[in-house]
């Protein structure tokens, strides 16, 4: 904010000095320089034949695609019910394990500042890095194609996601509450029961529920990288060109979420 | 009975809350701590139960020091010495009763108090007390639907769940409005006497200490500037305390209006009337 006082004595306000102004006018240049620049390198190595062509090749994609071979839902059963299994059991892994994490990396409840928090930050932050994806990959070579390798990559990529936002929600609780319980005489454990628990189990199932609904969609693509369910199926019918049992699949991957969808919106009322 | 000798607290901001505080409350004694805000009213209780730790001096009680103490010690400690909070500190999300079995805490294991399994003495104490402070219609409603004078009523009740020979108030009246805020003072006065308890209690409302509390601490800069009975509060002893005002003009025009609400009061919501 600047206040600048005219010829005339009067003062005059404006939301800005002149420097920080032609900063501001400098920057906006700089942003428009490297759009431009990025542009340039995007499309040097584009083949552009292919994108005018790209309108009638997915044309042509989406017709072969319809109608879905029906039929070939009986063979999926078993995949979609994997998927469902591998969502769920690592989500569930992820709360046992984030939970006590989430305590340890909260600043108001860590044992220590300086050493434990940090660390239980660093888990938080490298589960968080790694997409589900990749774990799934790096899973698959270490424990062999299939459902477990699925599980244990979710549960890996959900630790760090659960263990922020729940540290977060631990931060922001009424700390008079806890005080009020302290002061009764109870120990560390009952502290954390009574004072610290009620508050933030609201926090603790919206993000249970929510975590769970991204897993089910997860868990549809980790079958590409060869760790069981749905993008199993899936990417057997792209290997084979298999149209329409791959529009089956997409169309199932969409009910699926759909409902998980729908059964996070009446937990989260149930809770709220 | 409680005796604090030479108390003193230095934050690590290297602000001063207390310095040198030395008084002696008798058993059975109702003491008002008095000052303006930033005093160290607040500081000083919770020294007493160390939600606060004192850097100097010591605090007695009977034969306990408490200053001394930590761990499980400062926890047994702790259950005798009930605390009541300013915005009730209630765990709002908790029904009436969990929060009023909560100040048995210190009485039972981990896994008790987990599931909820306090041994039936508790509970029965638990329900008198309730009935006492007239809440028996709420007990399974949760803390955060109950209206401010209620909830402070929850708040002493679990005090009072400790079993407590010693009573912290910190300003109890702060968020009520002057009517509730006399119901909630004669309750624990009441409840004082009845149980013979000791306590101490922050209090801004001058009027309302000298008509609940026979002795009062005024409190300035961290530094004792007053100790005797509430009676001995002038003009000159305020000013002592809170520094330059008008107080005789102003002490008369709030005795003019306070005394319509009193009248209102007794007609309608006497805390002993409502059960």
């Amino acid at each position: 904010m600047a206040v600048t006082i005219g010829n005339d004595g009067v003062k005059h306000w404006t939301l800005l000095t002149p420097g920080q102004q032609r900063w501001r006018w400098f920057g906006w240049l700089a942003l428009a320089a490297i759009t431009v620049f990025c542009w340039r390198i995007m499309t040097a190595d584009t083949i552009w034949a292919f994108v005018w062509d790209a309108p009638r090749q997915a044309a042509d994609i989406f017709e072969r695609m319809l109608p879905p071979r029906w039929s070939y839902i009986n063979q999926l059963w078993k995949a979609i019910w994997d998927t469902i299994n591998i969502a769920t059991l690592g989500t569930l892994i992820a709360l046992v394990l984030a939970t006590p994490l989430a305590f340890l990396a909260a600043r108001n409840t860590t044992p220590s500042v300086l050493f434990v928090r940090p660390i239980a930050l660093f888990i938080i932050v490298a589960s968080r890095s790694i997409n589900a994806l990749i774990w799934g990959l790096l899973l698959v070579a270490v424990l062999g194609p299939g459902v477990l390798a699925g599980i244990i990559a979710i549960a890996l990529r959900s630790i760090g996601f659960i263990g922020k936002l729940l540290y977060e929600a631990i931060e922001e609780i009424d700390e008079t509450q806890v005080e009020a319980i302290r002061a009764t005489g109870a120990n560390r454990s009952q502290i954390i029961s009574y004072g610290i628990w009620p508050q933030i189990l609201p926090a603790f199932a919206t993000i249970s529920v929510f975590r769970w609904d991204i897993n089910i969609r997860e868990s549809t693509v980790l079958g590409l990288v060869g760790a069981g369910g749905l993008g199993l199926a899936l990417e057997g019918s792209l290997n084979t060109l298999a149209w329409p049992q791959v529009s089956l699949i997409l169309l199932i991957i969409l009910v699926t979420v759909v409902i998980s969808e729908w059964i996070t919106a009446k937990v989260r009322k149930v809770i709220i | 009975m409680l005796v604090i000798d030479d108390l003193s607290k230095q934050y690590a901001t290297g602000d001063t809350a207390l310095r040198g505080v030395s008084f002696t409350l008798q058993p059975g004694q109702l003491l008002g701590l008095i000052g303006p805000s930033g005093a160290g009213k607040s500081t000083l209780i919770r020294c007493v139960n160390r939600l606060v730790e004192p850097t100097g001096g010591s605090i007695r009680l009977r034969d306990v020091t408490l200053s001394s103490l930590s761990g499980a010690d400062l926890r047994k400690a702790r259950r005798r010495i009930g605390m009541i909070f300013q915005e009730y500190a209630l765990v709002e999300r908790l029904t009436v009763m969990e929060n009023v079995l909560s100040g048995r805490l210190g009485y039972v294991g981990f896994w008790a108090s987990w599931f909820r399994r306090f041994p039936e003495a508790d509970i029965e104490r638990a329900f008198a007390l309730l009935d006492r402070v007239g809440l028996m219609d709420h007990v399974d409603k949760r803390a955060d639907a109950l209206s401010g004078g209620q909830r402070q009523r929850v708040g002493i009740a679990r005090a009072l769940a400790q079993d407590p020979e010693l009573l912290l108030i910190d300003e109890p009246t702060a968020s009520l409005d002057p009517k509730t805020s006399r119901q909630v003072m004669r309750l624990i006065t009441e409840l004082c006497a009845e149980r013979g308890l000791a306590g101490i209690v922050n209090i801004h409302d001058v009027e309302l200490a000298q008509m609940f509390l026979p002795r009062i601490i005024g409190l300035r800069a961290g530094e004792i500037v007053y100790d005797g009975p509430a009676s001995g509060l002038n003009a000159e002893v305020l000013t002592r305390i809170y520094g330059e005002e008008d107080w005789k003009k102003s002490s008369q025009s709030e005795e003019e209006t306070d005394s319509a609400p009193a009248g209102v009061a007794s007609l309608s919501l006497d805390p002993a009337a409502v059960r």
